[in-house]
């Protein structure tokens, strides 16, 4: 199939209409308002719904409403605005409902500016609202998995009738790369939870109420049961020239693509370098790092905040793998030279381990 | 023997869990009743709200979604924009519709969202244990508030029925009462016209019902429709505020 040159925020908006979605809510902000208006011009076409919504809070809870029809649905916004729709997602998450959830991510904390940043991981991966949840969160690197993973997206959505958040930055949003658009498989799961069809299914109820502590607990252990599994099945990471590094980097959507160049310049330059991607943030690839840093003993990670997924890293490498830290944050976003210089500090042992 | 009298077919038999005098019981059974009349229960949904009719979906045998605070007319609009052949509608008590879920009632209000709310003012909160409401009335007393609601700190009581009215967007806005048998009588004719406007595709309906809440006021349960009469009517009269359902249906 021929190849279109897209912006990644438009990416994501044909994807999801070619993975059946059929109800979009939410509301403007930038870096990722070309989704709305995107979807806006190109739903009514399909005979699908498109609503901007009064908030975001509003906009989530549209997204909860639609989810429990079995429907297809999605949000998306930014830094601040996927903080105002936490509530609506950790009912979502205790309602185990399907849906996609996109963040743009912008500088922060606060207001921040409009530049990309990755600041959001620790509210991506570790539930960010209240109560005992996870989402599921896919990290693209690109238009092209701007694209694919939000096909992806949908169907563990369903699988596994959780929230799955896309988790991209105001420069993957922006930046206009040659796409294919996959004709994507629609995966088909047991729908008979759902209201709106009683017909097939009987009188249903959508809820994350239990007023019994016990019956609470086992739905939080439920919710564990789903997120172990998700750890087990769904880890997805990519390894770059890792065959024989002595030091890897370990970076994740637009940063990667940065470190990914940074350890072509420094082959060329005979320093051994590779990069780890995690393509998934939840399920973080814990075992595959565990078994490269069983080998690989300098490990830098690279993110465009002031140390996040670096916990992540330090966590689930070998104990005797010495783990840095770089990261620039605020909208600013290092060259691949200067993560060269990174490289060779620590190949010098001038590196300052991460505490 | 003639039957003249039987529970709802959409009413699941059960005992309800408001206190004695309370108003749920009244609007949840004159719910069903219209529900029944009206031949919707294969497609009827309800989204019920936080505050304690929080579990109104154990009273009813038709599908149900909860929402969190404040937040069930955008719940309702999420499914009936999924799902614009099933009947949809929010219940909903003051500080869920007109405290913390402002802008969500205005919203769906404004853009004439082909919904039905049916919204419970009565006064106070409730489930928390009667803290002050949006609507409490100048001088009642609350838990938040032990001297009386002042306005010089605490402002008024907000009107729903009149300050949606000034929007185009609104169909049918009516306030009634649950006190006497011909209020309840008008209530359920209330309802069962703001469910029909749904199914004539006329848009958005809501109906406040003033509803005792006896425990809260420390009051009697005999005494909690004399409250309404004596303090809350005046504050909030009774009447159609908005009603253009003819001129709407079909979806115009």
């Amino acid at each position: 199939m021929a190849k279109e040159f897209v912006k990644g925020n438009e990416a994501i908006g044909k994807a999801a209409i070619l993975a059946g979605l059929d109800c979009y809510f939410g509301y403007p902000i930038t870096p990722q308002s070309e989704i709305p208006e995107y979807l806006s011009a190109e739903l009514p076409k399909v005979g699908k719904v498109f609503l901007q919504a009064e908030s975001e809070v509003a906009a989530i809870n549209m997204v909860y409403g639609a989810a429990g029809t079995g429907v297809r649905v999605m949000t998306s916004s930014s830094s601040p605005g996927v903080s105002l729709k936490l509530e609506g997602i950790s009912y979502m998450a205790g309602a185990e409902l399907p849906c996609v959830i996109v963040n743009i991510q912008r500088g922060g904390p606060g207001l921040g500016n409009i530049a990309p940043e990755q600041g959001d991981y620790f509210q991506a991966t570790k539930g960010g609202g209240h109560g005992n949840y996870r989402l599921i969160v896919l990290a693209p690197d690109s238009g092209q998995e701007m694209a694919d993973f939000t096909m992806h997206a949908f169907n563990l959505a369903e699988k596994y009738r959780t929230p799955v958040m896309l988790l991209g930055d105001g420069y993957l949003g922006q930046m206009k790369e040659a796409v294919e658009f996959k004709t994507p498989e629609r995966i088909k799961t047991d729908m008979s939870w759902t209201i709106g069809n009683q017909e097939k299914n009987g009188h249903q109820v959508i809820s994350s109420i239990d007023i019994e502590p016990e019956i609470l607990e086992q739905r939080n252990l439920r919710l564990l049961a789903k997120y172990k599994e998700i750890q087990k099945t769904e880890v997805m990471y990519e390894n770059f020239m890792t065959d024989d590094a002595e030091l890897i980097v370990v970076a994740y959507g637009i940063t990667s693509r940065v470190a990914r160049s940074a350890v072509e310049v420094a082959r060329q330059q005979g320093l051994k370098v590779g990069l780890f991607r995690p393509k998934t943030l939840f399920p973080f690839p814990k075992n595959e790092l565990k078994n490269l840093t069983s080998r690989v003993k300098k490990v830098l990670v690279c993110e465009l905040s002031t140390g996040q997924m670096v916990e992540d890293v330090k966590l689930n490498s070998a104990c005797d793998a010495d783990v840095y830290f770089y990261g620039r944050c605020g909208g600013v976003v290092p060259s691949d030279l200067e993560l060269v210089e990174q490289f060779k500090k620590i190949s010098e042992g001038k590196g300052v381990i991460w505490e | 023997m003639k039957t003249v009298y039987e529970r709802p077919k959409s009413l699941n038999d059960r005992y309800f869990h408001y206190c004695p005098g309370c108003g749920h019981g009244v609007v949840h059974k004159l719910i069903a009743e219209v529900v029944d009349e009206l031949g919707i229960q294969g497609k009827t949904i309800g989204v019920a709200p936080v505050g304690c009719s929080v579990f109104a979906y154990w009273y009813y045998d038709f599908d149900f979604s909860q929402a969190a605070h404040g937040r069930a007319p955008a719940v309702a609009t999420g499914i009936k924009r999924a799902k614009p052949g099933s009947v949809v509608f929010s219940y909903q008590g003051d500080g869920d519709l007109a405290a913390i879920g402002t802008a969500e009632i205005i919203h769906a209000a404004n853009r004439g969202e082909n919904i039905t709310v049916i919204f419970i003012n009565n006064a106070i909160y409730g489930m928390t244990g009667g803290q002050m409401a949006p609507t409490t009335l100048v001088g009642q007393k609350a838990s938040t508030a032990p001297l009386g609601r002042n306005p010089q700190n605490e402002g008024y009581p907000i009107r729903v029925c009149e300050l949606l009215s000034s929007l185009t967007g609104p169909t049918y806005l009516e306030r009634t009462a649950v006190t006497t048998p011909a209020e309840i009588t008008k209530t359920k004719k209330a309802l069962k016209k703001a469910f029909q406007n749904q199914l004539d595709g006329a848009g958005f309906s809501l109906v406040e019902i003033l509803s005792q809440c006896p425990t809260n006021w420390g009051v009697k349960p005999v005494d909690g429709t004399k409250f309404i009469k004596e303090q809350m009517m005046p504050v909030f009269p009774l009447g159609v505020y908005k009603d253009i359902s003819e001129e709407r249906k079909g979806g115009k």
